[in-house]
């Protein structure tokens, strides 16, 4: 399909993919400096989770579609919820910080910052502007194509890593309990 | 003709229509839902319920009464009427976004799920997307489930809120898991996780040998192995009775939403109707034959007896013109299970609820999947005597699996029986998720 030109007036000329692709990971880079920046912890867990919700959608849009599920899965549905259920356990709550006085070190610090910043953007987004995005081709990520490549090329390291999974369940189980 | 309009249409459009006509029934079946739990609940209680509503008096005295139909009206004017009372001390982003994250799920659980059979216009039409991942798409939403409960607990700043929604999610992981299992036995035999396919995989003849009939999971086996732990976890998953701790009224007040009010709490009320329908419509799509009414392929009956062609192809039409009704008609009888379930069943104490999704669902459900296996190698084999090997090999393994249970209890002694139960509900369910 030839790529459909976006509207004039957009710094160099994209590809929908690659502006479906720059909102997307916006909006999970956005999320992810919520994790950091947020002061409650309850909070960060929930930037973690719709990152991972964003991240999954990429998968979507690169054909992916089992990769993108796992994530939604495993991570959001499974480990996102014990976290919060520990830190609901431990009853975690916003800390109460001290008010800082304004530091004169910081006038020199924030334009050192945003000169990096703008440094990293220029070596990041520079070269994308003659990159045309490689398209998968549709079975690329599908259960099928998956399947196949886990239980005949990857056999051996598949089944490997399943046996180390089920070794740590038994020795975190074995640690856990009081008298075995 | 209307196949080719819908063809000429834009993709974007087309998909927009198909998702208008999944949920906009849904959202007004809802109330409906209401009504009938509290009818049907009262019925089982031999009580009256709700029957005012909806009486017409006539001049003359006459009356006529409709089982007051009209309730659930009554009740959304006084949901939206009453006044919207938000704690002072609450954590108010979360607070206001909880309901919303509660209701998602319930609603983009379907996104999967076929209503109608996949050739002619309802293959258009339903289901939303129909991707190679449908069933995990379904376990990988219902699982984002437990976020709104648990935000809402969080949020409201209220003990019981937060024990509500610890409760949620302790129990969630615990059933996801079972869950999940008994699903994939299913997966494994039809060999697609494709909804469309399972429910096509369902349309063959019972256990191979009876052309008329089809073959509803639920009526093989290993088929209604999976079909009662699934049942029991999407009654857990639900947050119902008798899994409903996590609003469990006479410990915890009302669990996550007690400081909800108002509209806020109709949304959550909303999204535990919704996933309950979604939930049940997932269950007959996999075990009960999905859009078929009744388990009867008209088509090969109408093939095989010449003279009962016309009258097959006349039911064989009434399954196709109408699956979504049979679809609805499903979902109301899932409702009314549940319902049921609710009228019957006391609620389990916590230590019960873990117990029941960690040591006997769970390694029923990996047993079921394992036999699963062993059978399609088995059926594989192509020699009989290596398949009746395997089904031997299978049933052992089943038989070995349940001695070693009755054995691990007996082994237990009373002392620490006893002090499992006498040490308090929170006390087990930190043990119980540690260990």
């Amino acid at each position: 399909m030839e790529p459909i030109p976006l509207p004039p007036g957009l710094p160099f000329v994209l590809t929908w993919n690659q502006l479906s692709f720059l909102i997307l990971a916006g909006i999970a880079t956005l999320f992810a400096i919520g994790v950091v920046v947020m002061k409650n912890p309850v909070r960060s867990a929930m930037c973690l989770v719709v990152n991972f919700l964003i991240l999954a959608i990429v998968y979507f849009t690169l054909n992916s579609q089992l990769l993108g599920i796992t994530q939604v899965m495993v991570y959001a549905g499974a480990i996102m919820v014990l976290f919060l259920f520990v830190m609901m356990l431990l009853n975690l709550r916003a800390k109460t910080v001290l008010s800082e006085k304004i530091d004169p070190r910081m006038f020199v610090a924030v334009p050192l910052g945003l000169a990096l910043l703008a440094g990293i953007c220029y070596q990041v987004f520079w070269p994308l502007r003659e990159f045309v995005m490689p398209k998968a081709h549709d079975s690329y990520g599908s259960p099928q194509a998956i399947g196949i490549t886990l239980f005949t090329d990857y056999a051996y390291p598949f089944e490997v890593t399943s046996v180390l999974l089920l070794v740590g369940v038994v020795g975190s189980v074995l640690l856990a309990k009081r008298k075995v | 003709m209307v196949e080719q309009w819908l063809q000429s249409l834009h993709p974007a459009l087309l998909a927009l229509i198909r998702v208008l006509l999944f949920v906009v029934p849904i959202l007004l079946i809802v109330p409906a839902f209401i009504w009938l739990e509290r009818r049907l609940l009262s019925w089982m209680q031999d009580r009256h319920g709700p029957n005012r509503v909806a009486t017409l008096t006539f001049k003359n005295g006459k009356k006529i009464k409709m089982q007051g139909l009209l309730q659930p009206i009554a009740d959304g004017v006084k949901l939206f009427l009453k006044e919207d009372i938000t704690p002072t001390a609450v954590d108010r982003a979360i607070y206001f976004i909880a309901p919303a994250v509660a209701l998602f799920p319930a609603f983009a659980i379907g996104a999967t799920m076929p209503w109608g059979p996949s050739n002619g216009v309802y293959g258009l039409l339903t289901p939303i997307a129909n991707v190679d991942i449908g069933i995990l798409y379904v376990l990988a939403i219902s699982s984002l489930g437990v976020y709104g409960v648990v935000l809402a607990g969080y949020s409201s700043n209220n003990k019981y809120s937060l024990l509500g929604g610890l409760r949620a999610s302790a129990q969630l992981i615990s059933y996801e898991l079972a869950m999940g299992m008994s699903l994939a036995a299913v997966i494994l035999a039809t060999g697609s996780l494709r909804m469309s396919d399972i429910v096509g995989q369902q349309m063959a003849p019972l256990w191979g040998q009876f052309p008329w009939l089809q073959n509803w999971f639920i009526f093989t086996p290993w088929g209604f192995v999976a079909a009662v732990v699934f049942l029991i976890c999407i009654i857990a998953e639900t947050n119902r009775a008798p899994f409903d701790l996590p609003e469990a009224e006479n410990e915890i007040i009302a669990g996550y939403h007690t400081e909800y009010s108002s509209m806020k709490f109709a949304v959550f009320f909303m999204g535990e109707y919704a996933a309950m329908f979604m939930l049940s419509a997932v269950f007959f799509t996999v075990f009960l034959g999905g859009w078929n009414p009744l388990p009867i392929n008209w088509d090969v009956i109408g093939a095989d007896i010449v003279g009962l062609k016309s009258v097959a192809d006349f039911f064989g039409g009434l399954t196709y013109w109408a699956s979504p009704l049979t679809f609805i008609t499903k979902g109301f009888i899932g409702i009314a299970f549940y319902i049921w379930v609710r009228a019957t069943l006391p609620r389990l104490r916590y230590d019960q609820l873990m117990h029941l999704g960690w040591k006997v669902l769970l390694p029923i459900s990996v047993a079921n999947f394992v036999v699963v296996a062993i059978w399609i190698m088995a059926s594989k084999a192509g020699t009989p005597i290596i398949g009746a090997a395997a089904y031997v090999v299978a049933m052992g393994l089943v038989a070995i699996l349940y001695i070693s249970y009755m054995n691990t209890k007996k082994g237990k002694s009373l002392e620490s029986r006893t002090a499992e139960i006498t040490s308090g509900t929170e006390g087990v369910l930190t043990a119980e998720v540690t260990n």
